[in-house]
């Protein structure tokens, strides 16, 4: 089996704790010495970075949100100055509440290094064509997969999400062999294959690779049974690297997390306690080798458990299992991450005050569909037939333009739907 | 092979090692950069026993080292090169050669000596011609030349080298580089550096810790080192305190 770097992916589990142990000491000192937030968090529960005696001190000290990178938009919170950062990316387009990701000269190299790795963990050669039909700019994950291929020798053709045909076009005559989209992109592709009448098996595409959206085990079936090819999941944040920081081994059990840069654990997101190995719950992560932005205990929000087995394919880094759900209500469609108070704040503005609203997730088999859901109430019952298609309109409008694609918004009669549940995730990842 | 898990160390009331942490694989060179007074030569006599340690352990291909005593040490594959070239300046440089070699000398006998001798002058072909110098009288490239000699003769497993290159010539600092580069491919030594010069020395290393009043505030792969500011501000603390101007 193919190692990117055998000595790294299949290191001694013992070897790697003085890794992290190292690299999470020397973070700390960094972030202690240049970042007042961490400083300031540090002092208040009377914490020195030479208390860190061993990796399990790590639970000692307090989590960071997405709220705390949102408090010290945009600079606050990197640990070097700005001169010697060579690349900004922005959170997915939240920007209502932006934060500011930086990244320093070696902070490519490893990002690089990681895709590499990943990619090359998939089966990527140095003789593939790559075709990469994410949009670059509002996402850093094309930007990650397009070094990261470079590095390995393959052709990268950056297509961004242009139109399904034309993109089939170009996976037909420029020979595409790996396809890198979101999973729903992917399905819209097969889609537009039948319309075109192209037969996948004329293609020579050999693999897909998928991500930044949840897809379950039964939309991996129909992607590989419609493309003809074998789909792997990818996993990335923002706030680190993307992707790049976990992402499936040929065995599919799982998504091997690079623990040289990253020590993860799980938590119960309500109470913070640390879960044992094998208990679902939120994903916490430290970077260890990150300069510019580098994070402590940061709260995904994601939902998933850890498993340290050792993997059939011989790399010894631990598995998380496959992300389906969050433990807060923020939505991921098409790729971009949504919350409710973002939609909320866009009808307060044309509104005056929030209305209550639902914002119902569905998935047709070529995308992610937001249904906006608004609650008549005396305020909003509008005796008149035109006010009341003009308020629709306006909403309309406004959370399309804010989101970039087209959503639907409904008035509904008070009862309709649960107060308490904000979001309603149709989709269903199984 | 060699591990180190948070060492502390004290000089009387002065706590200059602050939860170190290294480790340096097999055949593998690591260099240790910092100013002066960030702990460098202390780290270095922590691990060969010169230096008590406060707190945390001392490891070497597994089995905890910390606290035996530096003659021990030897004997066990550990040879240390200390700043400023400690020879013996009234002896000769043959004489110096031959306590260089007192393990050999007692688990192998004469003839072995001799021979590791005959050893350190090909590689070393100036000590040849100056053997029966006294060592006092060699110039400062030479001295550590057989400084580096003496270390070897032990047949060490780990070198420790303290600023080998310090008040040197450019010249003859990059011919002291081109030797250590040689023993670590040639006979896979493994080799634990400390220098003032960090490019020369990051130049041959594999990886490379950067040391900071005590603390360690990177590690990484060598060549990322060289293009690293924050080593820059290891060596003139802070920059600024904003971090935009």
């Amino acid at each position: 089996m193919p190692f990117w770097k055998q000595e790294i992916e299949c290191i001694d589990r013992e070897e790697l704790s003085q890794v992290q142990l190292e690299g999470l000491q020397a973070t700390l000192n960094r972030v202690y010495k240049n970042v007042r937030h961490f400083r300031k968090i540090f002092r208040e529960i009377d914490f020195v970075p030479e208390d860190l005696r061993s990796l399990d001190d790590l639970k000692r000290l307090p989590f960071l949100t997405r709220k705390d990178l949102g408090k010290n938009y945009p600079y606050d919170l990197f640990a070097v100055p700005l001169r010697e950062v060579v690349r900004l990316h922005t959170t997915s387009f939240n920007f209502d509440e932006p934060i500011v990701i930086g990244f320093t000269r070696n902070d490519m190299i490893n990002w690089t290094e990681l895709t590499a790795r990943n990619l090359f963990a998939m089966g990527v050669t140095k003789d593939d064509v790559l075709q990469v039909a994410l949009n670059f700019g509002s996402m850093s994950g094309p930007f990650g997969f397009q070094a990261g291929a470079e590095r390995i020798g393959a052709s990268v053709i950056p297509m961004s999400g242009g139109k399904p045909a034309e993109q089939v076009k170009v996976m037909r005559d420029f020979k595409t062999t790996v396809l890198i989209s979101t999973p729903t992109a992917a399905l819209r592709l097969a889609r537009a294959m039948e319309e075109m009448d192209v037969d996948p098996h004329a293609l020579v595409l050999k693999l897909g690779v998928f991500g930044s959206e949840p897809w379950g085990e039964s939309m991996r079936a129909e992607i590989e049974s419609r493309l003809h090819i074998p789909a792997a999941d990818t996993y990335g944040l923002t706030e680190a690297f993307v992707p790049g920081v976990a992402w499936e081994c040929p065995a599919k059990n799982g998504l091997h997390l690079a623990e040289d840069h990253f020590i993860a654990e799980v938590i119960d997101p309500a109470t913070g306690d640390v879960l044992p190995p094998g208990s679902e719950g939120e994903l916490v992560i430290t970077t260890i080798s990150k300069e510019a932005f580098p994070l402590i205990r940061f709260k995904t929000g994601d939902i998933t458990k850890i498993d340290e087995a050792p993997c059939s394919c011989g790399r010894t880094h631990c598995r998380i299992s496959r992300i389906f759900s969050r433990c807060d209500d923020v939505m991921i469609l098409r790729g971009v991450s949504i919350t409710p108070d973002q939609i909320g704040r866009i009808l307060a503005r044309i509104n005056g005050s929030a209305p209550v609203f639902q914002l119902v997730v569905e998935r047709n088999d070529d995308a992610d569909q937001l249904f906006v859901r608004i609650e008549i109430s005396d305020r909003f019952f509008f005796d008149e037939m035109k006010k009341q298609r003009r308020f629709v309109e306006e909403v309309h409008k406004a959370v399309s333009e804010f989101l970039g694609w087209e959503v639907n918004v409904r008035l509904v009669e008070s009862g309709t739907f649960d107060h308490n549940k904000q979001v309603l995730d149709m989709r269903r990842f199984v | 092979m060699l591990r180190l898990v948070n060492v502390n160390s004290n000089y009387g009331l002065v706590h200059v090692l602050k939860n170190v942490s290294l480790h340096v694989g097999k055949g593998e060179v690591v260099t240790i950069i910092g100013a002066n007074g960030a702990g460098k030569t202390t780290t270095l006599r922590a691990i060969s026993g010169l230096q008590p340690v406060a707190e945390g352990q001392i490891y070497l291909d597994g089995k905890d080292i910390t606290g035996i005593a530096a003659q021990k040490l030897v004997a066990m594959g550990v040879a240390h090169v200390p700043e400023g070239r400690q020879i013996f300046a009234p002896m000769s440089v043959h004489d110096n050669l031959e306590l260089g070699g007192l393990q050999v000398y007692r688990r192998f006998g004469r003839k072995q000596l001799k021979c590791e001798i005959e050893s350190m002058f090909e590689r070393f072909e100036v000590l040849r011609d100056r053997q029966n110098q006294y060592a006092g009288t060699l110039s400062g490239g030479e001295q550590q030349m057989l400084a580096l000699a003496m270390a070897l003769m032990s047949r060490p497993r780990l070198l420790l080298l303290d600023e080998p290159s310090m008040g040197l010539a450019p010249l003859i600092v990059k011919e002291i580089f081109r030797i250590i580069e040689e023993l670590q491919s040639e006979n896979g030594l493994t080799v634990l550096l400390i220098e003032q010069n960090a490019n020369a020395a990051l130049k041959i290393s594999d990886r490379g810790y950067v040391l900071e009043t005590g603390r360690i505030v990177l590690e990484a792969d060598a060549e990322k080192l060289l293009s690293n500011p924050e080593v820059k501000r290891a060596y003139l603390g802070r920059e600024q305190r904003e971090i935009w101007e």
